[in-house]
């Protein structure tokens, strides 16, 4: 017990320390790197939580597919740092009040509201398949086998969107000039 | 151990996703706070879940992540395209309808 809630504490400290150095840091490559490490620790509470599963496929979608994307395009772009633009001054003090008004909301709330003496398993206490491939995929494609495939077009839509929002204007022009150039300007072989 | 430490830990990762959204001025810093938030709701959800003993939260997780998948795709996209126009992807600098 005691080693679950020191586990759970350690993490949760390089956690919060991680996305708090996300936030501040001034250059968008390092915002990017705690980001994976953040995302990291989140993994691990995945993995005490019962959900090795979903552990895996947060390192490998999350910290691998999306954080490489992000990556490539900071350094595509060059946008490392930008120049600072202050337009509205009180805005930032603003944030802070706000976030923190938004902060002590939910946990009031919880604590109020929400059954505290809601315990969770031990970790040595795991059932062994609960969150294992299987058992997700078992309710995946019996239970949850529309949402599926409505997932998978929209993985479809957000492929042909992107590819369709990247795609340069002038090379259109130029293929549409190439169908329609006269076959008697073909360069010499 | 409580699952209230979870919900708490959620609620704070949370919490700095929404003051990244406020108070950066770089687009992709924003994406990447819109990310964390999403992470702090997945991991809500995979408390619950093992709290009751059942896995339709962990499913929920698993079309938050492809959503995200799509939506970061879709919105890097849309980075790239504007800052081909703008030369910029600061928020304060895309503040014209007119392209």
């Amino acid at each position: 017990m005691t080693a679950d809630i020191l586990l759970f504490l350690i993490l949760a400290v390089v956690s919060i320390a991680s996305a708090l150095a996300m936030l501040f840091s001034r250059n968008a490559i390092y915002s990017a790197l705690f980001l994976i490490l953040n995302f990291g620790t989140i993994s691990v509470f995945y993995l005490l939580l019962g959900a090795p599963f979903l552990a895996m496929v947060q390192v490998t979608v999350y910290a691998g597919a999306i954080m490489v994307l992000f990556l490539f395009v900071i350094m595509l772009l060059g946008a490392e740092q930008l120049r600072s633009t202050q337009t509205i001054p009180w805005q930032q003090p603003l944030a802070f009040l706000l976030g923190a008004i938004l902060l002590a909301e939910t946990v009031y709330l919880f604590f109020t509201i929400g059954d505290q003496g809601a315990a969770l398993p031990s970790i040595t206490a795991l059932v062994s398949d609960f969150g294992s491939p299987t058992a997700i995929g078992e309710l995946l494609f019996n239970q949850y086998l529309l949402p599926f495939e409505v997932t998978s077009v929209l993985l479809l839509v957000a492929m042909v969107g992107a590819i369709v929002l990247t795609k340069s204007e002038k090379k259109a022009g130029d293929l549409r000039a190439a169908i329609e150039r006269p076959l008697g300007n073909l360069p010499p072989e | 151990m409580p699952v209230s430490y979870y919900i708490v830990l959620s609620a704070v990762l949370f919490t700095l996703g929404a003051l990244g959204v406020l108070i950066r001025r770089n687009a992709l810093v924003i994406f990447m706070s819109v990310e964390l938030m999403l992470n702090a709701a997945n991991l809500a959800f995979v408390a619950f879940s093992q709290l009751y003993g059942t896995l339709n939260g962990q499913i929920f997780v698993f079309f938050v992540m492809t959503v995200a998948a799509a939506e970061v795709a879709v919105g890097l996209a849309l980075i790239v395209a504007i800052f081909r126009t703008k030369h910029s992807i600061n928020v304060d600098e895309i503040s014209s309808l007119k392209g």
